[in-house]
């Protein structure tokens, strides 16, 4: 591993070459996971709970059976019985059993839209019709829909044979799967010695990653018992060794091939439809393809978790924070695993803080299984700590920016979690947004009238996680290269892995043709997620394109029968050191080359990059009567590392603005008392469209990370964190009062500025 | 000697200090010596020859990817901590 | 169950300036067809419903959202989707700006939208960026917030002049 960047003269990155994959996806020919066709393929259908809880008495699938065109009815007993053995210690954690149970409920349902059975029938039109003569005779349990419900003294128990894990004490008959405590130094003392102690507790409503293409799995199981898999992931080989435990197979005999993703923001982490669709083709002996709609996505794909934060800070006369305390309680749905420890890890992350506890409870709920969306759990506990600091700010006349830098971590800080911060970003993207146009800029004192306006700031952060990716290379007779990969693309990724192969190797970026590849096809690469994959797949980049050179120096070596320490490289041409006419282009050395093709491949398991930080300005207008909050202007300004291909940057930056800004102002999941999602659309569930965003300003502020060649740090999950908060505050600059609970919709507005009359 | 930090869960059931001191050439030895002074540590932090699934450990800010063979040389702070999934379940 | 059965219906149209005959259920969408029955996956389901956009496609010179419109519907009439915006001299520049501009991450909304601003830009020629947002608001992108959506756009109809 290097620590410190390379030189800083890049000829390919930092440049915006048009991805590798952009005609195929502006024309229609790019296949996303439903257009797969496969001969004699068959249309698998699930049948879903219409309760939020309920025990399953009995099933009778005998009507669908009869039904023509209908090949094959399941249930969860086809599929094999698993045990609660926690697997792994990497991006897979959690139960076997809570896996398989998920994929189709074998006693108990857990959220309305849990799938019960599933159909394998000729067409869609006649899968649905056997899905609806499917019996189900449920006993209705009471759901508990949220962290007091299911915090409460007789709250209804979604799992009755587990015990949560309570500070290290096994506890059983409790929807507190777990709760974990940090604590550094000692807080009663801090608080005693402020000056100043704020406290705030936010509530915020669970919300969808909101990815346009909806779930699908499309499946072979074969005469050898090989189940081929086709679907829209985040990550290959995580679908392929989830699919493996739910099928009790072994890891080799599934192959799975990727088709482009509509969008993941990390709900297409966890596996849906594909063990279904693996076990109606073995029924079948056809290839089956199941898809999800819209409404299926919304009651049964894992959301980002609902839930309580409270944040407690004391600062000194001077400012300086003494203490800080965070109680944070998050909606792990309907299986645990809720994102605490990361929730913990980011609360305090842009502080520098003596002395701090946090107590964290991951709570299930009768809600789908919550599932990772852009940087877990961060932005939730960001809006409770931005809120407190925006107080103690408004309190002590403070200026927002000049707190944030007074208490400022940086290299050396120590995190939450303990260990000191190695090379970070947020200082540099606190003084960038002092010195930004729009800080600058005056927020106009003299609106509309009717109307108010108002400015709000506020940080966030979100860590990398390392892991492995593979890469192969193999050098063309045109001197052009192949590479290979198994991270699947979601955001213009195949384009900067090519670009660090193609900076190492001195020739353009349009030179290196990225594949995204199946299992059978590329070593283990881990998911498309974590902000891991420019980082961690594109230093496999590097590496294998060293390695490529080191080849290409060696078969120089044999062609001019000299020794490869007098040869050296650069930019496309191999030379000698000591005659300056013996070179070769890389397609002169790839025309038969001795002892074979020019190939290389590396592989990495990183340690996690530097984190990256953002900083958000948003300014609102908001109409005092109808409560409508329109962004008047909005700046997203982020540590990105190095960006290699900076559209994309900028891309993420303003994406992952927009999403938040949705989450603020207007989304959540609308639950009725007995735990049905009434907004299941897109009419209802309120995503900012065109109209709804001005143009998102980005300034990219460059720290290199220590971990990377280049600098590279993840940039896809920071920016997302920063908007609740900094919209919370500014309809607090422009109205006087605080939100505490997202959606800050219209009617929470206009309530609010009732009561304060 | 490096500063160990164990987690709150288990320096809570086994009175542990915040911060304690131990040597080790690698992360397995390391262990060894912590369980030499504080009995009862080792069953937390290891399971079948490896850094129990769950558990992470963060050497100088760094979180190992080598596990118990990670070599340890020139560290000054080791942090056993839950391990984060950022990514899944 | 033969006299239950729903017999397909024949249907005369022209899809991408190629006229065909087909055979729809009645109760298929135009979506479901020309995925289904004609075999072109540029169009793409989001929603089913008409509230994504996804599905755009231009009909007899008009977007709509082919959810919304029955297969059976189209006869006689004439459909441009995704896949008749390029041609063999090259893309339409509203192709080549979406790829200059990186307007687009994942890419699946990228058809409803291009759909949707071919129709704009063949209207009218020179729009503002409130007149974009306003036409291409029936366009839902999760990706990228729009703005080099609107930038991309922006650029075509300069180009295109």
């Amino acid at each position: 591993m290097v620590s410190t960047p390379e030189n800083k003269n890049y000829k390919v990155i930092g440049t915006r070459p048009i991805r590798h994959d952009g005609y195929d996806k502006v024309t229609g020919r790019a296949q996303y996971g439903a257009d797969i066709k496969l001969p004699g393929m068959l249309t698998g259908a699930v049948a879903r709970s219409p309760y939020a809880h309920a025990k399953i008495k009995s099933i009778d699938t005998s009507e669908a059976e009869k039904m023509d065109g209908v090949f094959a009815v399941m249930t969860a007993k086809d599929l094999p019985r698993l045990g609660d053995v926690v697997r792994g210690n990497s991006e897979e954690s959690g139960s076997e059993k809570h896996l398989s149970e998920n994929v189709m409920a074998f006693d108990k349902v857990l959220y309305k839209g849990h799938v019960v059975a599933a159909v394998a029938a000729k067409d869609q039109n006649t899968a649905f019709e056997a899905v609806k003569k499917i019996k189900v005779d449920y006993e209705v349990l009471k759901p508990v829909i949220d962290v007091d419900q299911a915090m409460a003294k007789d709250a209804s128990i979604l799992h009755e044979d587990y015990s949560g894990d309570h500070l290290g004490k096994k506890v059983k008959n409790t929807n507190i799967a777990a709760h974990v405590r940090h604590e550094n130094g000692d807080i009663d003392n801090g608080f005693e010695k402020s000056d100043l102690v704020v406290e705030k507790e936010v509530d915020m409503q669970t919300v969808h990653q909101g990815y346009l293409e909806p779930h699908s799995g499309t499946a072979v199981w074969d005469e050898e018992d090989r189940v081929k898999v086709w679907t829209s992931t985040q990550g290959s080989f995580a679908v392929r060794d989830s699919v493996s435990k739910v099928l009790d197979l072994d890891v080799s005999r599934v192959k799975v091939t990727p088709m482009e993703i509509g969008g993941g923001f990390g709900g297409k982490i966890p596996i849906y439809l594909e063990p279904i669709s693996a076990v109606l083709s073995k029924k079948t002996r056809r290839p089956v393809k199941t898809l999800m709609s819209r409404t299926d996505v919304f009651d049964a794909t894992g959301p980002g978790p609902g839930g309580k934060v409270k944040v407690k800070i004391g600062i000194d006369s001077e400012g300086k924070i003494l203490a800080a305390y965070a109680d944070i309680r998050l909606e792990a749905g309907a299986y645990p695993e809720a994102f605490i420890e990361a929730a913990a890890k980011c609360v305090f992350s842009c502080y520098d803080v003596p002395s701090m506890k946090i107590d964290a409870y991951d709570v299930v709920v009768n809600k789908p299984s919550s599932a990772p969306y852009r940087a877990p759990a961060s932005p939730q506990v960001a809006f409770a700590t931005e809120t407190v600091v925006d107080e103690i700010c408004n309190i002590k006349g403070y200026d927002p920016i000049d707190f944030r830098l007074k208490n400022v971590a940086e290299k050396g800080t120590r995190t939450a979690l303990g260990p000191k911060y190695r090379t970070i970003g947020l200082k540099e993207c606190l003084e960038a947004a002092k010195d930004s146009d729009h800080w600058k800029s005056n927020l106009d004192s003299n609106p509309k009238p009717g109307k108010k306006r108002g400015r709000g700031i506020a940080s966030g952060y979100w860590f990398n996680i390392g892991f492995k990716s593979s890469v192969n290379l193999s050098l063309n007779p045109d001197g052009k290269v192949a590479l290979i990969e198994g991270s699947t693309d979601i955001g213009g990724s195949r384009a900067s892995i090519a670009m660090q192969a193609a900076e190492v190797l001195g020739i353009p970026a349009e030179d290196v043709r990225p594949s995204v590849v199946d299992t059978d096809s590329i070593g283990i690469t881990d998911v498309t997620g974590g902000s891991r994959t420019t980082y961690a797949t594109g230093y496999a980049a590097y590496n294998a394109a060293h390695k490529l050179i080191e080849q290409i120096i060696e078969k120089s070596a044999l062609k001019w029968d000299i020794n490869k320490d007098q040869i050296e490289y650069s930019d496309g041409v191999v030379k000698s050191k000591a005659d300056s006419e013996l070179k070769m282009t890389l397609k002169e050395i790839a025309d038969d080359p001795p002892g074979g093709p020019i190939v290389s491949s590396a592989s990495v398991d990183l340690e996690e990059a530097g984190g990256g930080f953002a900083v958000h300005i948003a300014d609102l207008e908001i109409d005092e009567e109808t409560g409508k909050t329109d962004i008047v202007n909005y700046t997203a300004i982020q540590d990105v590392g190095k960006a290699i291909h900076p559209s994309y940057v900028e891309g993420q930056m303003q994406g992952g603005a927009a999403q938040g800004i949705g989450w603020a102002l207007n989304e959540e999941y609308f639950m009725s008392d007995d735990g049905i999602m009434l907004n299941s659309s897109y009419l209802d569930y309120r995503m900012p469209t065109s109209l709804d965003l001005p143009m998102i300003n980005t300034i990219m502020v460059e720290v290199p990370s220590e971990e990377h060649p280049y600098g590279v740090r993840g940039v896809g999950e920071p920016p997302i964190v920063p908007p609740v908060p900094a919209i919370g505050n500014a309809i607090n600059n422009a109205l006087g009062l605080r939100l505490l609970s997202t959606p800050m919709k219209p009617s929470r507005i206009t309530e609010a500025l009732k009561r304060k009359k | 000697m490096i500063k160990i930090f164990l987690p709150y869960k288990i320096r809570e059931n086994l009175d542990v200090p915040t911060e304690i001191e131990a040597y080790g050439s690698n992360l397995r030895n390391l262990i060894d010596h912590i369980e030499d002074m504080y009995p009862g540590v080792k069953e937390y932090l290891v399971d079948e020859g490896k850094l129990r699934p769950g558990m992470s450990a963060v050497i100088d800010g760094k979180t190992t990817r080598l596990g118990l063979i990670h070599k340890l040389d020139n560290v000054a702070e080791i942090h056993f901590l839950p391990s984060i999934a950022g990514g899944s379940k | 169950m033969a006299e239950n059965k729903v017999k397909k219906v024949a249907v005369n149209t022209t899809i991408n300036g190629e006229e065909m005959d087909i055979l729809v259920d009645p109760y298929v969408s135009l979506l479901e067809t020309l995925r289904e029955v004609v075999g072109i996956t540029g169009t793409k389901e989001g929603c089913n419903d008409g509230n994504c956009g996804a599905c755009t496609v231009n009909l007899d010179g008009r977007i709509v959202d082919s959810c919304l419109v029955l297969g059976v519907e189209v006869e006689g009439k004439n459909i441009e989707t995704v896949e008749g915006m390029a041609n063999p001299d090259g893309l339409h520049p509203l192709q080549q700006a979406f790829l200059e501009e990186a307007a687009l991450q994942c890419g699946i909304c990228t058809p409803g939208f291009l759909v949707s601003a071919k129709a704009l830009l063949d209207n009218e020629p020179d729009p503002s960026e409130e007149r974009i947002r306003h036409w291409l608001a029936g366009n839902l992108c999760r990706c990228t917030g729009y703005d080099k959506i609107v930038k991309a756009v922006t650029k075509a109809s300069k180009e295109s002049k």
